[in-house]
């Protein structure tokens, strides 16, 4: 294993953060607290309480779940995305590394800002909302295995791309939605028998549910259920990249 | 045992371009190579299959008699790269991106190893500098710092003094002799091929994809170079005298220069026997000149007939 490898990637794409600490920190802080004021506020004051939990701390998982699959992938597809674009790919190539290393560099330093950002999210809700975390271990769980798959997702997007719009459609065209439709801000309880049906398709709602458990024991799918389709998704994930790297797609010539 | 050791190497891109074809080639160690070759021969895919950059499609490589696919780690741990692009981080430090290269390729930190780098390639002012502040030689500078972070014992350097101006490439070819001086071998590929002729002990030449000839520079200039020897005359000649017809001769400077074109690699050069026809004929001559054809002019004569001059 070269690990001073692995840690001088991770050490560089930490020092990116720094460098763009506004955009990679601050911007989703004070996205969050917008929806706080728009859901929380305005639109939480008329809903008085889903299964028991006031509207404003039932939508806290479900905020920090948003932002945590939108900025691992974002960073994950531009951490991997970029060396391509300006070609300094070239020396990760040319390095006596392996693709799994490159990996744990990438992605391990894409989870990492990913999970300070949730953590920071979940702080700042505290100032909107009482929160209560019932299973803080699961919680945690939830957090690092969502992180770490979605960065997974993230670097596939990055190593696929090849055009900067490429980079940003699947975010916005796919994960968006899922996660707007996910239940991160309702119960998927309070939808029409049809749609209730056709929303477990959808695999944000898995990774919601559970981390919702994990706060408030309010779950739409049982948690053993939503733990092992998070797994799956991480193995799934796991096998594009191997197979990335084993037929050097889009990275080699 | 041969450094680098290139066997039945085609590379063949799913288009059906063939970019190489059947390369065999030996790198001894120490030595300095140049790859010489046209826009588009194959150089730089050759160095980056050899770098792990791209991927071979016939053949094998080794490094340092570490396969590249079976033992990339070896294999890849003796080698910096220095590519003909200047793909840099633009808003990392010269030295954070130093650094980064040297942990990149598996060495733990030594800021020592890095300061006499850095100080070697007068980047050291600039080590706090962002990379996107630096002027273009600059930037090729800290591409080679790069490279040389890892203390590699092969140093690859594709066109390096493209876009470099001519004191600055006096001072990187100096560099390249010192790091050959300590052992490292050195390949390059240039388009300034004065400076191959200057610098390399062995040259190979690269067109279509197909390695045409390597051999020793000085072997090779002596075995292809054609000297001519230009004769001052006294009195201008309208044409050339039919007791010359037999010799290579040309009239040149309106009748004034003589010049007789021969081919080093010939036993008998016959400037002998062209002395005593030109005695013969009564013409006289106030000085002359011999010249060599220069590598650059060997190199056109290759690529324009490679069936003739392969070796």
């Amino acid at each position: 294993m070269n690990l001073h490898a692995i840690a001088a990637i991770y050490k560089f794409e930490m020092s990116r953060t720094w460098r763009t600490l506004l955009q990679s920190v601050v911007s989703p802080v004070i996205s969050t607290s917008l929806y706080f004021v728009v859901f929380g506020a305005a639109i939480g004051s008329r809903i008085t309480e889903i299964e028991g939990v006031s509207y404003g701390t039932f939508i806290v998982p479900g905020l920090i779940m948003l932002s945590l699959l939108t900025q691992s992938i974002a960073n994950a597809s531009f951490g991997i995305y970029f060396p391509k674009f300006v070609g300094t790919i070239y020396e990760l190539l040319s390095a006596p590394i392996s693709p799994l290393e490159i990996v744990i560099g990438y992605v391990g330093a894409a989870a990492t800002k990913s999970i300070v950002l949730g953590m920071i999210i979940l702080a700042t809700a505290g100032l909107f909302v009482p929160l209560k975390i019932a299973h803080p271990v699961w919680m945690i769980g939830f957090l690092v295995l969502t992180a770490v798959t979605f960065s997974l997702f993230g670097f596939i997007i990055g190593v696929w791309a090849d055009n900067f719009e490429k980079l940003q459609v699947i975010p916005l065209l796919i994960v968006t939605p899922l996660t707007f439709l996910g239940g991160s801000f309702y119960s998927i309880n309070m939808l029409p028998p049809v749609w209730q049906t056709i929303t477990l398709f959808n695999p944000v709602v898995y990774l919601v549910s559970g981390f919702r458990w994990s706060f408030s024991e309010i779950a739409d799918v049982p948690v053993g259920i939503s733990f092992g389709m998070t797994l799956l998704f991480l193995a799934l994930c796991l096998g594009a990249v191997l197979w990335i790297f084993k037929t050097g797609y889009r990275l080699k010539k | 045992m041969p450094i680098i050791s290139v066997k039945n190497l085609s590379k063949v891109y799913p288009t059906g371009l063939r970019a190489l074809n059947n390369i065999n080639l030996d790198i001894e160690s120490g030595e300095i190579f140049a790859l010489l070759g046209p826009n588009g021969a194959g150089k730089t895919t050759l160095i980056s299959i050899i770098c792990g950059i791209a991927t071979l499609s016939e053949g094998s490589v080794t490094v340092g008699g570490y396969d590249i696919d079976g033992d990339y780690r070896a294999a890849r741990s003796l080698i910096g790269l220095v590519p003909q692009e200047l793909h840099t981080d633009a808003f990392e430090t010269v030295w954070a991106t130093t650094t980064f290269s040297r942990g990149l390729f598996g060495k733990p930190k030594n800021p020592a190893h890095i300061e006499k780098v850095l100080r070697d390639l007068s980047l050291w002012d600039k080590k706090d500098s962002q990379i996107i502040t630096l002027s273009g030689g600059m930037k090729r500078r800290v591409m080679i710092a790069k490279a040389l972070s890892h203390e590699p014992k092969i140093l690859f350097l594709d066109e390096p003094t493209a876009g470099v101006d001519v004191e600055l490439r006096k001072g990187m070819w100096d560099v390249v002799r010192e790091l050959r001086d300590s052992g490292v071998t050195i390949i390059l590929t240039t388009h300034y091929l004065e400076e191959a002729e200057e610098m390399a002990d062995r040259v190979g030449v690269i067109a279509k994809g197909e390695l045409i000839l390597t051999e020793n520079k000085a072997a090779l200039m002596q075995k292809l170079g054609k000297k001519q020897l230009t004769l001052y005359l006294q009195k201008p000649l309208d044409a050339i005298p039919a007791q010359l017809a037999a010799h290579n001769l040309e009239l040149k400077a309106e009748g004034r220069d003589l010049v007789y074109t021969y081919d080093t690699k010939g036993e008998r050069t016959g400037i002998t026997a062209l002395m005593n026809d030109l005695n013969a004929a009564g013409i006289r001559f106030k000085d002359l000149n011999t010249s060599q054809s220069s590598l650059e002019e060997i190199f056109v004569s290759l690529v324009h007939q490679p069936g003739e001059a392969a070796s």
